[in-house]
């Protein structure tokens, strides 16, 4: 049985807390995983300057070489990890048995990860607009119209908490490294292994092993990392963001709430944008912020609703290794449990109607896992609480607004698609600071151009741009 | 014959055989004592009335307390804190120490020495050369109404040295955890530490201290961003107990913390495990070629722990085999006979040292975990 361990600025460290990683499905160990508490951790950060040193001894270009080939390996190679070695093959059964996706949703992911490692120049290029990295290593630099220009490392390491099972979301720290930034990652309890095979192709890639930190552990440890590093990510719920917002230190990542929005001069046409709309709320079984929650239009809702119902309420659980498989585990029954309550909770109001009643239970209980089969709602009105909900599963609720109130009532949306041609709905999408990512045309929300920033741009939060002045000093005169 | 029979030593097995012996006389008197109408508390004689027993005649032995219920900690919510005196220490000056209360009325237990008596039995335990009788402490833990802040003031007093302290509300600490104010948190913990700092290098020629865990480990961190450490500001010995203590973070402390192993000159360092109601247990010695395993041992015949089934907190289980900690308090200040910890362990066979049951890997019981919070300071 395979073993990861944690990892100390390259080193591996023995821990003496060995847990078990067991399968969604069977409850059969199929892992050990080794943590660490927040003393270490944060002893360690205080060597953090050394992983940015040893990452500033290649160029920029060099380690946008070696991110490159660890793509390659980290998409096609059997590689070190932990004690053993990892094929492809293992590590999406692995992912898949604990997390809960299927395994072809897994090897989405991987190439996912593996995309955007394999195109990093391309990202950085258009991140930094065009920015010569050199600057970044150096500090300072001139761009060519003849004036110093200044970005200063904020940070020797970015931290992240990952997420307990969301295998998408690693494209986010990928970047740090060939900007000479290391790396002190918090890996989930489900989800160990996408961080773990990813250093293990950086570092078979050539990139130092000591500009990586593996800290599994509990909260003292993701603590630890928040505090002792000058800048991390998390990803958390909505009380999680809600409780960093506003610290500059801090990413913090939850809920997307994204949406489709569609134009009173095309929403008669709704059934020409049925395939975006199914894509974007059943793709990787719901589970991601960029999943589409919600679904505006000022008429013909119900038709929608009814359309979407008839395309995924009949999706039905299979096993994770069929490559027809849409819906993951809830590996936390009790998860699966409580959220069915709640959406419960959200038909019982005046107004909200379930399209998917028709298409049988939704809570399916197994042993030890859960599922929930995917929901359409309709609500008559965005004043219905359906109507600012997102949940862990294909879940929809299609939202009956006048279209001038629309950018009004949203509230906070990841990624906005916007369907329509009127200028003016156009205009007011692009200026609604509520939305973050905006889609003209019909665009899936899960699509996303990973050549622009998601959620901030990581530059601006790795670097502060800076004034940087420089006068000769003048020659002393000698004695 | 049980495998736990065949593990025990013959000599370790007399001595066990003769400790037991020692805790049934014990039970006896203080069974007496606390349900006699002259010297029981007013809680336990109106208590009596409820039990379908007489304790003054049917308790015979330790094993008997079982008669008894489990002793439930929500009884010591409120007041009034006299119905918990015994009347045979009636008039003698009393303390009040209190857990829990962050929101709403805090358990309080009364305490005439018993604190004292406990912690002079500690200081027995105490090897002189890490803890040099007339060395000056440090008390890092929790201050206010906590049986902990006095104890190791006197534990200090009674080595022949004075206790320094620091403020520390621990229930100001719950708050901003429960509150997510972690910026406040951390700052509350830098103001902690910066207190124990200044008392360290200001002269006091301080040797040994008390520290919680958390508050060890980030003593430690701040002495070395100041250059210096535990070891350079003079400190021998450290006593460490008041939250959960795991041998990972025992061994991070001996590798990391404390210079090394103390036989490679590191400050000595020992885990207890106690509360408000039992006391103070004491660890066996600790070392790498063991695992960092802790095990403690409860100060019998003042203080009995057990480990017992998940399924029967009647049933003790056998040794090296998982279940909850079942504490008893038999003293003549307190008397408990039977209370369920919130903590799990494996039940530690007798050794020379401690003749009697141990717990070793104390931690949160698993049906409780989720809604503890553990190791606030």
């Amino acid at each position: 049985m395979i073993t990861l361990q944690p990892l100390r600025w390259g080193k591996p460290y023995e821990s003496m807390e060995i847990k078990d990683v067991v399968h969604f499905d069977t409850g059969e160990p199929i892992a050990k995983f080794g943590s660490v508490g927040g003393g270490i951790v944060a002893r360690d950060m205080k060597q953090a300057h050394k992983a940015r040193a040893a990452l500033l001894k290649h160029s920029t270009a060099d380690l946008i070489a070696m991110s490159k080939k660890a793509a390659e390996l980290f998409e096609h190679a059997e590689l070190p990890v932990g004690d053993s070695m990892q094929s492809v093959d293992q590590f999406v059964h692995q992912q898949s048995a604990s997390t809960g996706l299927p395994e072809h949703m897994c090897r989405s992911n991987l190439k996912k990860n593996s995309f955007v490692l394999s195109h990093i120049d391309e990202i950085l290029d258009c991140l930094t607009r065009g920015l010569d990295l050199d600057i970044l290593s150096r500090g300072y630099g001139e761009e060519g119209r003849g004036v110093i220009v200044s970005y200063q490392a904020q940070t020797p390491v970015l931290g992240a908490i990952l997420p307990n099972n969301s295998p998408g979301v690693h494209t986010l720290w990928l970047p740090a490294i060939p900007l000479q930034i290391g790396l002190a990652l918090k890996p989930g309890s489900q989800e160990p292994w996408t961080p773990y095979r990813m250093v293990s192709a950086f570092i078979q890639a050539g990139v130092p092993a000591e500009a990586f930190g593996l800290y599994p552990g509990g909260h003292d440890a993701g603590g630890a990392i928040m505090t002792k590093t000058p800048r991390s990510m998390i990803f958390g719920s909505a009380e999680t963001v809600a409780q960093h917002a506003g610290n500059p230190r801090v990413q913090a990542h939850g809920p997307g709430w994204s949406k489709i929005l569609i134009g009173d001069d095309v929403v008669d046409d709704w059934e020409l944008y049925l395939d975006v709309m199914v894509e974007s709320v059943l793709s990787n079984s719901g589970r991601s912020c960029i999943n589409c929650s919600g679904i505006w239009a000022s008429r013909h809702t119900r038709e929608i609703a009814q359309a979407i119902a008839e395309r995924i309420g009949p999706v039905d659980v299979l096993p994770p290794t069929d490559d027809q498989a849409q819906l993951a585990a809830f590996t936390v029954p009790a998860m699966a449990t409580g959220t069915y309550a709640m959406v419960q909770q959200d038909l019982a109001e005046s107004g909200v109607t379930d399209m998917t009643a028709d298409y049988g239970d939704k809570l399916i209980e197994r042993e030890h896992c859960a599922y929930l089969r995917p929901m359409v709602v309709h609500a008559d009105s965005p004043d219905r609480g359906v109507a600012m909900k997102e949940y862990m599963f294909p879940f929809v609720s299609v939202v009956e607004c006048p279209q001038a109130e629309m950018l009004r009532r949203i509230g906070p949306t990841l990624v906005g698609t916007v369907l329509t041609r009127d200028p003016e709905l156009v205009a007011a999408a692009g200026a609604c600071v509520e939305i973050d990512r905006v889609n003209f045309g019909p665009i899936p929300t899960n699509r996303l151009n990973w050549l622009q920033p998601h959620e901030g741009n990581i530059i601006d939060f790795l670097f502060r741009s800076r004034a940087y002045q420089v006068a000769d000093l003048p020659v002393a005169a000698t004695a | 014959m049980s495998a736990a029979q065949t593990s025990i030593p013959e000599d370790v097995a007399k001595s066990a055989s003769e400790a037991r012996d020692r805790l049934n006389e014990h039970t006896l008197k203080i069974v007496h004592w606390h349900f006699s109408e002259e010297t029981g508390s007013p809680f336990w004689l109106e208590k009596k009335a409820e039990l379908g027993f007489d304790p003054l005649t049917d308790i015979k032995s330790f094993d008997d307390l079982k008669k008894f219920p489990n002793f439930e900690d929500e009884w010591l919510r409120g007041g009034p804190i006299q119905r918990w005196v015994p009347k045979g220490h009636a008039g003698k000056p009393v303390y009040v120490f209190e857990t829990g209360g962050t929101t709403g009325v805090p358990k309080s237990r009364m305490v005439i020495e018993d604190h004292w008596k406990d912690y002079e039995l500690f200081s027995d335990t105490l090897p002189d050369e890490h803890f040099p009788p007339g060395s000056n402490w440090l008390m890092l833990g929790p201050s206010g109404p906590r049986r902990l802040r006095l104890a190791v003031e006197h534990l200090a007093q009674h080595r022949g040295g004075i206790c320094f302290c620091i403020d520390l509300d621990p229930r100001w600490v719950v708050k901003l955890i429960k509150k997510g104010w972690m910026e406040h948190l951390e700052e509350y913990k830098k103001h902690c530490i910066d207190q124990a700092v200044t008392v360290l290098t200001a002269g006091h020629d301080i040797k040994c201290m008390f520290a919680t865990p958390k508050l060890l480990e980030s003593l430690g961190e701040a002495l070395e961003d100041r250059g210096t450490s535990l070891q350079e500001v003079g400190i021998k010995g450290i006593f460490s107990g008041g939250t959960e203590f795991t041998p990972q973070w025992t061994r991070f402390c001996v590798e990391e913390l404390l210079g090394g192993p103390v036989e490679e000159g590191g400050v000595y360092m020992t885990p207890t495990y106690g509360n408000t109601l039992m006391g103070l247990a004491c660890s066996k010695p600790i070392s790498a070629a063991d695992g960092y395993k802790i095990s403690y041992y409860a100060p019998q015949p003042r203080a009995v722990t057990e480990v017992v089934s998940f399924d029967d907190y009647n049933q003790v289980v056998g040794f090296g085999e998982t279940g909850r900690v079942k504490l008893y308090t038999l003293t003549d200040e307190f008397f408990v006979p039977g209370f369920m910890e919130r903590d799990e362990g494996e039940r530690e066979a007798p050794f020379d040292m401690y003749p009697w049951d141990g717990v070793s890997g104390v931690r949160p019981f698993h049906e409780l975990a989720s809604a503890t919070t553990v190791g606030v300071y």
